[in-house]
């Protein structure tokens, strides 16, 4: 009955311990996303796969779910503080949604490894090019 | 000419997005390069970008049910509260500053791709890794 009762308050621990790093992950993911107004999908799908051991397909719907609303608050600072403006964000906003519906489109008959290299190669020439 | 490249580059940054690889680390390099955006405009117009298309992509998820729900909640509660602090932090920065550190992000996020499009490599880099701390014992 003893013996009962320790193992009871310490899966009560260890289930606090997992909710404590969880929401430590969050914090991660949410201060970079905000702070970079972005990328903090690229963060989570790794993250969600290794943490709740979920596979690639749920990992990635998953990290939308996480991220929008994350996304929504650092949104809201950035409006708020006056960070956007409006004809711009009409202009490229249209692109981004076209772009995004043949992104989705595309994904059933493009090779995956060499866009993969494509995309690693652009955001590494991008990279070095901001930071010069 | 500059509204086309506009366009362009959304089109660029939402293909790469669709494609489920992150339009954001695309698009804001592009317009803060070439449109010579304020890295925080880049930023908000990425987010607000994101916002209206992951509308469409979660409801799509979630009528194949691949959204899994379970142990989420934590992890938003704590990504809201650093998500505001992380935001005022990108506002009250001079945006060079914001810019070259976003260079940074970005070129470390590119490395772990690269690693992604070679598996094989990876998985001998690990063991080489291992095996040195290992020896280092």
């Amino acid at each position: 009955m003893k013996k009962n009762l320790f193992i009871q308050r310490s899966d009560k621990k260890k289930n606090v311990l997992e909710k404590l790093v969880l929401v430590c992950i969050g914090g991660v993911i949410g201060f970079l996303n905000g702070f970079f107004g972005g990328g903090g999908g690229m963060v989570c799908v790794p993250t969600l796969e290794k943490v709740l051991k979920l596979d690639n397909k749920r990992s990635h719907a998953t990290a939308i779910a996480v991220i929008f609303p994350l996304s929504l608050v650092s949104c809201a600072v950035y409006i708020f503080k006056g960070a956007i403006q409006s004809l711009p964000l009409l202009t490229v906003g249209l692109g981004v949604l076209v772009g995004g519906i043949g992104g989705s489109i595309a994904l059933k008959f493009l090779p995956s490894k060499v866009i993969r290299i494509i995309f690693a190669v652009l955001m590494l020439a991008g990279g070095v090019r901001l930071i010069i | 000419m500059t509204i086309f490249l506009q366009i362009l580059f959304g089109l660029l940054g939402g293909f790469f997005g669709g494609l489920g690889m992150g339009g954001g680390t695309i698009l804001i390099p592009l317009t803060t390069i070439f449109l010579g955006f304020d890295q925080q405009l880049s930023q908000g117009i990425n987010l607000l970008t994101f916002l209206v298309m992951a509308v469409f992509s979660m409801w799509i998820h979630m009528r194949n049910g691949l959204i899994e729900t379970k142990g989420i909640f934590w992890i938003i509660l704590g990504g809201v509260v650093f998500a505001v602090g992380g935001s005022l932090l990108a506002m009250v920065l001079p945006s060079l500053i914001l810019r070259k550190c976003f260079g940074v992000f970005l070129s470390i996020l590119s490395v772990f791709e690269f690693l992604k499009a070679f598996p094989k490599q990876k998985k001998q880099l690990k063991n080489k890794i291992s095996n040195k701390k290992a020896q280092d014992k």
